[in-house]
């Protein structure tokens, strides 16, 4: 790709060396962050708020403190370092890995690369036009609409940041085998009629897409631009989700939740499930909020289906899907998905 | 004459790259005809596969990301030549 600056105006190009050293300095200056914040947030709210350790407002500010940096910092730390890895992938790419796969493998590789692949939602048709169009099955090609967005790379971090890698390793495992099965069962429910007429008659035009191959200087800029992007989306969420967190966990009773969303009240998991769908945009405040309420006897799987309803089943996504979708296939795409939450959900709160 | 074509169904990112193109058109003086395509049909012409798309002369020379205004007038100037 060629880069004509012909502009006084534009900075000079960053040479691969000098990018490396830039994000070599972050990564040292983010460091040292993380791990001064914590005797930051008890010098400010025990000794410059005066108040009292094991006060429910000293604690509370405490926790409030220490985890909005903590994870505005998890959160620009991983998201640049995730934007690096999906810098490799790209839609054309992934399409060709898919080309010869078979029902099966195909949907475990599918599930996989829609981890991978940058995708944002505004793209889903030309995506699956191009999947379709290719002659990639559609159930595979659901595989990967369905991963796409249910292993959020937000909802990611946030997990690890608030609950560890375990619940984040179960989020995005679980995330995965959901997506696999839909796209197993969509596919063996032979539901082409139910796609538009027009997609299949729509024949690429062949123009071959301009293949990009970044440098590192180029990647590190734009993983440094989506960061931004995503960060300033986010952080206020964040910090809301944080402050109620934090109420929540200095004054509310432990176990007040477990009557209620507890592994006991069977109901919990598909109410969750149902309250998630509508309430796509707010990932990222939900995660604090749904921590302090597991900590007060909420069950890990209710949590975990709660989390994935979020993310996974959006309407904006399904009024842009419908466009290449018949009513009944976008139906069976959230019903299926929702089982599949659902047995999960019920599935954590029996082992754990 | 340039031919120029933003390719993506309306979302932010569409419109982000249609009024850049726009403002590098309008202050180099370039003579350009900016067109809007939103229609999938059309835009799986060129094999778009993420949006935003952007076209110069039938040539699809970006997508799924929003160039910065010197590689937009990069474009452009290769189209004039």
């Amino acid at each position: 790709m060629e880069q004509t600056l012909r502009t006084p105006s534009t900075p000079q190009p960053v040479t691969t060396r000098q990018a490396w050293l830039l994000v070599g300095a972050a990564a040292v200056v983010w460091l040292i962050a993380y791990n001064v914040i914590q005797s930051l947030a008890d010098w400010l709210a025990y000794g410059v708020l005066g108040q009292a350790r094991g006060s429910h407002l000293g604690d509370s500010l405490a926790f409030f403190f220490y985890d909005v940096p903590k994870i505005l910092l998890l959160l620009s730390g991983m998201i640049f370092a995730i934007t690096i890895l999906r810098s490799f992938f790209s839609p054309e790419r992934t399409r060709a890995l898919l080309g010869g796969k078979r029902e099966g493998v195909g949907n475990v590789f599918a599930a996989g690369l829609g981890v991978l692949t940058p995708f944002c939602s505004c793209s889903a048709v030309p995506l699956f036009i191009g999947f379709v169009e290719s002659g990639i099955p559609l159930g595979v090609t659901f595989s990967f609409l369905i991963a796409a967005p249910m292993v959020n790379e937000v909802a990611l971090v946030m997990l690890f940041g608030m609950f560890g890698w375990q619940v984040a390793g179960l989020y995005l495992i679980s995330g995965l085998s959901i997506a696999i099965v839909a796209g197993v069962v969509i596919g063996r429910l032979k539901m082409e009629h139910d796609v538009e007429d027009f997609v299949w008659q729509i024949k690429g035009g062949g123009g071959a897409v301009a293949g990009e191959h970044p440098t590192w200087a180029q990647r590190f800029t734009q993983a440094w631009e989506s960061t931004r992007e995503i960060v300033s989306k986010v952080w206020l969420y964040v910090v809301v989700g944080i402050a109620v967190g934090a109420g929540i966990h200095g004054y509310v009773p432990a176990d007040a939740l477990a009557g209620v969303m507890g592994a006991d009240a069977w109901w919990s998991v598909p109410a969750a499930v149902l309250l998630g769908v509508p309430l796509y945009s707010n990932a990222a405040g939900i995660i604090p909020v749904v921590q302090a309420l597991m900590a007060k006897g909420a069950a890990l799987g209710t949590v975990l289906a709660f989390m994935m309803a979020v993310v996974a089943l959006s309407l904006p996504e399904m009024i842009i899907l419908r466009r290449v979708l018949k009513p009944r296939l976008i139906a069976t795409f959230v019903g299926v998905v929702s089982l599949g939450i659902i047995a999960i959900g019920y599935l954590f709160n029996l082992v754990i | 004459m340039l031919n120029i074509k933003v390719l993506g169904p309306g979302c932010a990112n569409c419109k982000r790259l249609e009024s850049l193109v726009q403002k590098v058109v309008s202050e180099r003086g370039i003579t350009a005809e900016v067109e809007k395509v939103t229609d999938y049909v059309q835009m799986m012409r060129w094999n778009l596969m993420k949006t935003p798309g952007l076209v110069v002369n039938d040539t699809l020379v970006v997508s799924g990301r929003v160039p910065n205004e010197a590689e937009i007038a990069g474009w452009l100037a290769d189209g004039t030549v």
